[in-house]
């Protein structure tokens, strides 16, 4: 490449149609050499429509321009956009656990029709050379499985750059990383970006993306909306841009809870995880607890439901101590337990939205004989359907046909059938569309109005100040701060949180 | 690679290993015929069509596939294939290599067509075409032998002779020849070519592995026409060694070679198991088998001995993980490998 074009992607015109529904319409998108640009926009908007068009996986309707380097593309194929230099690191990673680290980052040099002979040792000094300039040590002979997370990322990102990348897509990279793991993707995103690779991030990380792109494209509805500097924007302006409402966000803290303690926890620790945790949850109250991923949250939420046991400290629920050696306990105590990964922990997706809602109270359901009675279980899958309002078709469909809204209705229904007293929502908005998400904390504060006590658990720190009575931030595995949401602003916690 | 993460990355081939020099070592020592020429020959030509079965089978289980219909598939082209010596002729054993490969070769293809076109699980399709195999050369025989076979096919060919002092004679036949070219073919495919890296990725993450441009149809093709290739190039051996065709004589033989091929280190799942693995799989089988009729132990110990070491060696692979998980249950929470 002797010119150096302006634009290492440039699309116009870009429409896609699946039978009578448009996916994308007349979109445009641009990417700079050596730029961080994110693609923002809420699930079911086009951002994956558009990469699998760009990645030839799709072909989209006569009329589209594809300019990749300054060439024109007139039709564009999975191998032809890896040879033009555009790779996708794909959110699932698509690694091979059991081969090693050289054999996964060589491996598009060996996919072919016609057979030939390779040796991974004939790729290992380019793949050195690779992680070199990544500024990162690896045994390229261990296998993938054995690899924490992050190292296998970074097994990713040396993949596409082995293809020559001069544009890599990143879809939700940061979803399961500790915060000291983002920053280092962070610095390496950084290195590639002087190296004149340019990075395209699709996340919902909202606060991530703004702090390391430069550009943000956001799509709604399979429409361009705009292509806006990041500089300036702040994460409720990109929110209401992407959803085309203006969000209203209000304190809804209840002053001055002064009701009896449901749960009381004192100097609770667990090695390597959390240290000297005490808190304390009234009958209606929220509170929320935000801090950077890999504060320790999580873990503290797994002691607290008996999944994982804390060294020393106790735990009173009730006034009473309890001791809990499984979930199972937790729940017969009244302890409730949304979980962050409901795709796979949270629901058993192809099993009916009514058997979802009823696994958790099935001995409350069974005629004296024993068997599941139908009348019953209609009875109390209706009940939950109308309270919390889940649009639904038919109770029977499969759950994967909800959105993902509807989905964590189903999860809260799920686990209010239980009657619990406690109520543990672990980022119970990833996957929601934040227009979606009003709705759900709508029935949280409905809960904690009937007396129950909610622990509120988020990344996100608009969504704690804004939904919580008050807030704890944990830091590397101690509380270290509450913060008052009617005496103090988002931007304070937020400095707290982010400094 | 330093010689520790060898060892490491092929602890069941390592172990397995030991266990054999081990229980080699006891059988010397137990019996005095175990460690002598005639014995060990006669291991080798004993074993010689499992093995070549065995190499067909892992590439199928590296694909993340399975295949039982390959014993039967191997009656098939002996049937099939003495017709068409009949009708060509008498036939030679290059043609005969030709004949039983590319009726193998066919069979193993319909099962690659069948689960791929209809996007069905291995098991069931081979399953099904074992029994469809079965049933159709049962009909067409009548369960009928053939001694009647060209002289070429079952005359014994001997590759090394050696006659001990006391007079008695030991050698290896043409099958263990055979035997040796199957696994160095099937080693070079997995291991130095591109197709065999692509097999392994296919079997490890199938989603990943389409994403990056693999051809899935060809890697069925590939998987299952091999283990065809093989299944049909055991039938013709197997035929050099017993001299007759019975129809029903492989039936059965398939969960052996899968027993012994699995006990080598080969994933069900896919995306893991070598050729060092396999042999040693079925060495250990074979020598096992042939330890307890040295010892004079009922040949119904043998199975529960399979049985069991299968057992073992599939839970103590996985205790590893298991600690690994009680202490961490978040890894495996969040990675879905």
């Amino acid at each position: 490449m002797t010119t150096d074009p302006e634009w290492v992607l440039s699309l116009e015109n870009v429409s896609k149609n699946f039978g009578g529904v448009k996916a994308l319409t007349d979109v445009s998108f641009r990417v700079k050499p050596g730029e961080v640009h994110c693609l923002a926009g809420e699930n079911g908007c086009g951002k994956s429509t558009l990469i699998k068009i760009i990645t030839g996986v799709y072909t989209p309707s006569p009329g589209a321009k594809l300019n990749i380097l300054g060439k024109e593309i007139e039709h564009i194929t999975p191998a032809l956009a890896r040879e033009m230099g555009i790779s996708v690191i794909w959110q699932d990673l698509a690694l091979f656990p059991h081969m090693s680290v050289a054999e996964n980052i060589s491996f598009d040099e060996v996919v072919g029709f016609w057979p030939k002979l390779v040796r991974t040792e004939t790729f290992k000094p380019k793949v050195e050379a690779i992680l070199k300039r990544l500024n990162v040590e690896m045994d390229l002979d261990e296998p993938i499985k054995d690899l924490p997370i992050a190292q296998r990322q970074i097994v990713a990102i040396a993949r596409a750059l082995m293809g020559n990348a001069k544009l890599i897509f990143m879809d939700e990279p940061t979803s399961s990383l500790t915060q000291s793991e983002t920053n280092m993707l962070m610095r390496i995103v950084q290195k590639l970006s002087e190296d004149g690779v340019a990075v395209v991030f699709v996340s919902h990380r909202l606060a991530e993306v703004l702090a390391i792109s430069s550009q943000v494209t956001v799509l709604r509805d399979g429409y361009l909306v705009g292509v806006f500097p990041t500089e300036g924007m702040t994460q409720t302006k990109l929110a209401e841009l992407m959803t085309n409402l203006t969000l209203v966000n209000e304190v809804t803290a209840t002053p001055d809870i002064d009701t009896e303690s449901i749960l009381e926890i004192e100097n609770l620790s667990r090695e390597n995880e959390f240290q000297n945790v005490s808190l304390n949850i009234k009958k209606g109250e929220i509170v929320g607890l935000t801090g950077l991923i890999g504060a320790g949250r999580t873990e503290l939420a797994h002691a607290l439901i008996g999944m994982t046991k804390p060294t020393s400290g106790t735990i009173k629920l009730g006034g009473k101590e309890v001791n809990f050696s499984s979930i199972r306990d937790a729940i017969l105590e009244g302890i409730a337990y949304v979980s962050e990964d409901r795709l796979s922990l949270g629901l058993i997706q192809p099993q009916s939205i009514a058997d979802n809602i009823v696994t958790t109270v099935l001995n409350r359901i069974l005629t004296f004989m024993g068997f599941v009675s139908t009348k019953k279980k209609e009875t109390m899958v209706n009940y939950w359907i109308k309270e919390l309002a889940i649009r639904i078709g038919e109770s029977s469909d499969a759950v994967s046909t909800l959105s993902g809204g509807n989905q964590q209705r189903v999860v809260l229904a799920k686990w209010l059938a239980t009657e619990p007293q406690l109520m543990i929502l672990d980022n119970p908005t990833v996957g929601v569309d934040v227009g979606a998400r009003a709705g759900i904390f709508r029935i949280v504060k409905s809960l904690a109005e009937q007396g129950m006590g909610i622990l509120l658990i988020s990344d996100e720190v608009h969504e704690v100040h804004f939904n919580s009575d008050r807030v704890l931030v944990m830091t590397n595995g101690e509380i270290n701060l509450e913060h008052n949401p009617l005496e103090h602003s988002v931007e304070q916690l937020e400095s707290i949180v982010y400094a | 690679m330093p010689r520790w993460k060898l060892v490491a990355n092929y602890t069941v081939e390592m172990r397995l290993l030991v266990v054999l020099v081990i229980m080699c070592f006891g059988l010397s020592l137990a019996s005095d015929q175990f460690l002598s020429l005639g014995n060990l020959t006669s291991l080798l030509n004993n074993n010689a069509v499992n093995l070549i079965w065995a190499v067909g089978l892992l590439v199928v289980l590296i694909s993340g596939g399975i295949d039982i219909s390959f014993a039967v598939a191997a009656s098939v082209v002996q049937y099939v294939a003495a017709y068409c010596f009949g009708f060509l002729g008498g036939g030679n054993w290059i043609l005969g290599f030709l004949v039983s490969g590319l009726i193998g070769i066919g069979l193993g293809l319909i099962n690659a067509t069948l689960i791929h076109g209809f996007r069905i699980i291995s098991i069931v399709i081979t399953i099904a075409t074992f029994n469809a195999f079965f049933g159709l050369l049962m009909f067409f025989t009548s369960g009928r032998n053939i001694y009647n076979l060209p002289s070429w096919w079952t005359s014994r060919i001997f590759i090394f002779e050696h006659q001990s002092a006391n007079g008695t004679w030991s050698e290896l036949n043409l099958a263990v020849a055979v035997m040796i070219g199957c696994v160095v073919a099937t080693w070079i495919l997995i291991r130095f070519t591109g197709t065999g890296r692509q097999l392994y990725a296919f079997g490890d993450n199938p989603e990943a592995a389409r994403r990056a441009g693999v051809n899935i149809a060809l890697m069925q093709a590939v998987a299952y026409g091999w283990m065809g290739m093989m299944a049909g190039i055991a039938g013709l051996m197997q035929v050099n060694i017993v001299k007759e065709v019975i129809p029903n004589a492989l039936y059965g033989r398939e969960l052996e070679v899968l027993a012994a091929v699995v006990l080598g280190g080969a994933r069900l799942g896919g995306g893991k198991g070598s050729i060092l693995g396999c042999l040693l799989g079925v060495m250990f089988v074979a020598i096992t088998q042939n330890g307890l009729n040295l010892l004079g132990v009922s040949p119904f110990a043998f199975q529960m001995i399979i049985g069991g070491s299968i057992l073992i060696a599939v839970s103590t692979s996985n205790i590893q993980i298991g600690s690994d998980l009680f202490k961490n249950p978040g890894k495996y929470i969040r990675t879905r490998y």
